[in-house]
């Protein structure tokens, strides 16, 4: 046997898999390999495929038809338990923690324990607290999850399959939720895991990230594999006309545009977080009409606050909020729609979407009630399809139907549909927060050149974003925004990525000093 | 009025506070299992009730009481499994199987007793329950009449408050149970089984349920009485609220209900002059101001009610 290593079964093989759901084919024959000790991306447009194959592999979803490898030998998995019993671990898109329960509870749910059933806390807590260690994991095993930002949510869940002893980590866009001093850290573990013989698999949209980090790339495109690379073979343009098919387009150019009145004036705004902590303390902003304002800042720094108040999500405690002239402080949020608020929120599942309800339905949930949507009270069923179908082509959702529960959608999609009940509004000031977070490339400038043309159709955009690409590339003046401050405003044509980088970490010594008269 | 401030009077109150609290603290410690895995079984009074029949039949039919609590388990997790039937394969509506499931157990246990037992004057009667003096304790002034000379389920009652708390919170069980009610995906994404979890809560909780029915019928006067559940299973809904689903706070709201009727039975008897109509709604006036004081400031299991519903499959 020993001659043989080198012809040893790769860790996972995935054979000819095919998975409908209902109309639509999410796989179709795909072959997938993974070998050991690699770093494997799995890239494609969104509802390519990539979380429905990798659910399979985890014994989530059963395929249609197909075989599933590990170590060589044929497996069917009926549940993740299975799966796990075989080494295999999942990170998912949506974390799949629960809220309520502690970070060593989350950890070790569903382990035998020593006593079984008894659990013995003090040999987990030393054991978890050991793996975490080994893997430089740095989290409070007894804090309650709900309470931890999404980064840490990540550590826990990363630890939890390696608790479990996986050797074959499934990571579904890891990074889309990462600050990028957070991502620096997190690729030093995966490269770490790597070494010690971890095999993991690679969903992303970021394409540097393939090259940086991976050692091959599997491309997907309407469920079937397109192509398997070297990832040093490849370049990010190749890469991308693999997933998308074609040659992407040049952006748009940005025209030059005077901006005209202010839409959205913000003075002075103080609030507390959900821990009842200041979370923004005095930010004043103007924006104008066409003109994009980027707010720059590592997540966390009163971003999301910011958002809930311009929303009318969340009271300030201090300050005002004017929307088009009208006053709308701690208004409701159907007040500041009517006032002519167009908002993509942070968070797609919780507060963009009715997840139970269909495509349609949420294409009008603010306008249901109007005219053509709602006669004397009723709705108007044709209108509404008819609405929903000229939104799917325009932005060219996929679904299987306009008729399909929005939960069902794949991350991307689920933000598209966000995307085009907010334009097709037309609001004055469109707030977009993290706009493009977990879209594919195409459809990530899709949305960049949909918040273009809006600043060129006159509309004042305040853009929240963590990714510093993102707002570099769109806004004309950038605030950066750290422990609820704006320190500084700069002109986007004399910015330089450095010169915000520092004041994003709160370093700006200049710019600190003057907000602070 | 000088007998409310004598020594007897108060021993006697508490000692019947926590004896009539009893049925509703086995029903409520039973919903909390079932709510904290994401069912909520208003169908409790039905299993409480169909407890009390099967309890004082088989203890009737075998002239065992304890054969009685058996069976007065039995019927409450026979109800229980057709409630969970219903309500996690497949998937029904949790509150219209609640209602289904009261309805039944009203219906069967008063055309059942009519049926075995006939129309008669002779008021049929089982084996009760004897109450336990335990040796030594029951013989402490105070505390030996209000605690150490009660029925066994009493005793039983209080032992499967610590019994429950330990198994929510320190076995793997209970972990299982209460990541159930909160993110059953999550659960299920690391090999729980929904399903078996779900089934197991429900019929622990029609299992305790029937033990405070067979309380019921079987201590002190040991007859069964239609609709003798008269609502302590609901009363058992606000206790779990009350106690935010934790076991000892149950015990506490418990002992309050348990409290308000005996005080309305000892002011029935002495205080002629108030209307008894006014004093039998005591503990349902309490459960109102409960469920008022607290309600917007508890949380409840995240997924409760919430079907689940595997993908993909
Ligand atoms: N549970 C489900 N029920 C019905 N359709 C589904 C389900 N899960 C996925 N789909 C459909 O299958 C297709 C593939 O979805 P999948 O989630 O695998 O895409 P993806 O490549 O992960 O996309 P994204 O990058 O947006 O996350 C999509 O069209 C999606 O709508
Ligand atoms: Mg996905």
């Amino acid at each position: 046997m020993v001659g043989k290593c080198s012809s040893a079964p790769p860790r996972v093989t995935l054979e000819d898999i095919t998975k409908h759901f209902g109309p639509v084919v999410a796989n179709d024959g795909v072959d997938f390999t993974l070998a050991d000790a690699e770093i494997h991306a799995l890239l494609g447009e969104n509802g390519a495929g990539k979380t429905t194959l990798m659910n399979i592999l985890y014994g989530l979803y059963r395929p249609d038809s197909g075989a599933i490898r590990v170590e060589g030998e044929i497996v069917q998995f009926d549940s993740p338990r299975e799966a796990i019993a075989h080494g295999i671990g999942m990170v998912h898109q949506h974390f799949m923690l629960v809220p309520a329960l502690t970070v060593l509870e989350n950890v070790i749910l569903g382990m035998r324990s020593k006593h079984e059933p008894l659990l013995d806390f003090g040999d987990f807590r030393r054991r978890v607290m050991d793996t975490a260690r080994s893997y430089n994991l740095a989290v409070d095993v007894d804090a309650r999850v709900s309470q931890l930002p999404v980064g840490v949510q990540q550590r826990v869940e990363i630890l939890k399959a390696l608790f479990r002893g996986a050797r074959t980590l499934i990571l579904d866009e890891p990074t889309a939720v990462l600050t990028p001093q957070e991502v620096d850290q997190f690729f030093d573990v995966l490269k770490g895991l790597r070494e010690a013989g971890y095999s993991i698999v690679l969903i992303t949209h970021k394409l540097h990230e393939v090259t940086a980090l991976c050692d091959r790339v599997t491309v997907l495109r309407g469920g079937r594999v397109v192509g398997v690379e070297r990832a040093d073979n490849v370049t990010r343009e190749q890469l991308a006309r693999m997933m998308v098919g074609r040659d992407l387009p040049r952006s748009g150019e940005r025209q030059e545009i005077t901006p005209g009145a202010p839409v959205l004036e913000i003075e002075g705004i103080e609030c507390l977080n959900a821990r009842r902590l200041a979370a923004l303390r005095g930010i004043s902003l103007a924006v104008r009409r066409g003109e994009i304002v980027g707010i720059a800042g590592v997540d966390g720094n009163g971003q999301s606050e910011l958002a809930e108040v311009i929303a009318g999500l969340r009271a300030p405690t201090a300050g005002q909020v004017r929307i088009n002239g009208r006053d709308c402080t701690g208004a409701t949020p159907r007040r500041c729609f009517d006032a002519g608020l167009g908002h993509i929120p942070q968070d797609r599942l919780g507060t963009g979407l009715v997840p139970e309800l269909s495509v349609a339905d949420n294409l009008v949930l603010q306008t249901h009630a109007d005219s053509p949507f709602a006669q004397w009270g009723t709705l108007d069923r044709d209108a509404i399809a008819e609405n929903a179908e000229r939104q799917l082509e325009a932005f060219s959702i996929r679904a299987g139907s306009r008729d399909t529960a929005t939960n069902t959608l794949s991350g991307g999609n689920q933000q598209k549909v966000i995307l085009a009940r907010e334009f097709s509004r037309h609001p004055d000031i469109m707030l977009a927060v993290q706009p493009t977070r977990g879209l594919d490339i195409a459809a990530a400038q899709f949305v960049h050149e949909r918040l273009l043309a809006a600043r060129a159709g006159n509309t004042g955009v305040l853009l929240i974003s963590t990714e510093l690409d993102e707002i570099m590339a769109l806004s004309d003046r950038i605030a950066v925004i750290f422990e609820g401050r704006i320190v500084g405003v700069l002109d986007s044509a004399t910015a330089s990525r450095e010169r915000v980088g520092l004041m994003m970490a709160g370093q700006d010594d200049d710019a600190t000093a003057r907000a602070a008269i | 009025m000088d007998v409310m401030l004598s020594e007897v009077f108060w021993i006697g109150l508490i000692a019947a506070a926590i004896r009539l609290a009893t049925p509703i603290l086995l029903a409520s410690l039973g919903e909390i299992l079932a709510e904290r895995a994401g069912i909520l079984n208003i169908g409790i009074e039905g299993m409480l009730l169909i407890g009390a029949f099967g309890g004082f039949l088989a203890s009737h039919g075998t002239g065992s009481p304890w054969i009685g609590v058996l069976g007065g388990m039995i019927a409450g997790m026979a109800l229980a499994l057709l409630f969970a039937y219903l309500t996690i394969t497949l998937a029904a509506d949790q509150i219209v199987c609640g209602i289904m499931a009261n309805l039944l157990a009203f219906g069967v246990t008063g055309f059942g007793h009519r049926v075995i037992f006939g129309m008669t004057t002779v008021i049929p009667s089982a084996p009760p329950l004897a109450d336990w003096h335990i040796p030594g304790l029951a013989a402490i002034p105070v505390l030996g009449p209000i605690l150490f000379q009660q029925n066994p389920l009493v005793y039983l009652g209080l032992v499967l408050v610590v019994a429950c708390w330990f198994m929510l919170f320190r076995t793997s069980w209970g972990l299982k149970l209460r990541a159930v009610g909160e993110h059953p995906l999550a659960a299920d994404s690391v090999g729980v089984s929904v399903r078996q979890v779900r089934y197991a809560a429900v019929l622990a909780c029609g299992g305790l349920a029937g033990i405070g029915g067979a309380f019921l019928s079987l201590s002190q006067l040991s007859m069964f009485v239609e609709e003798m559940s008269a609502g302590r299973g609901f009363i058992a809904l606000a206790v779990v609220i009350f106690a935010r689903w934790h076991p000892v706070g149950a015990l506490g709201a418990s002992i309050l209900f348990g409290a308000a009727e005996a005080l309305q039975f000892r002011l029935q008897a002495q205080a002629a002059d108030i209307p008894f109509q006014f004093l039998a709604i005591l503990p349902y006036v309490l459960t109102v101001i409960a469920l008022v004081s607290i309600v917007g400031r508890s949380v409840q299991p995240a997924a409760l009610t919430r079907p689940y519903h595997k993908e993909g499959h």
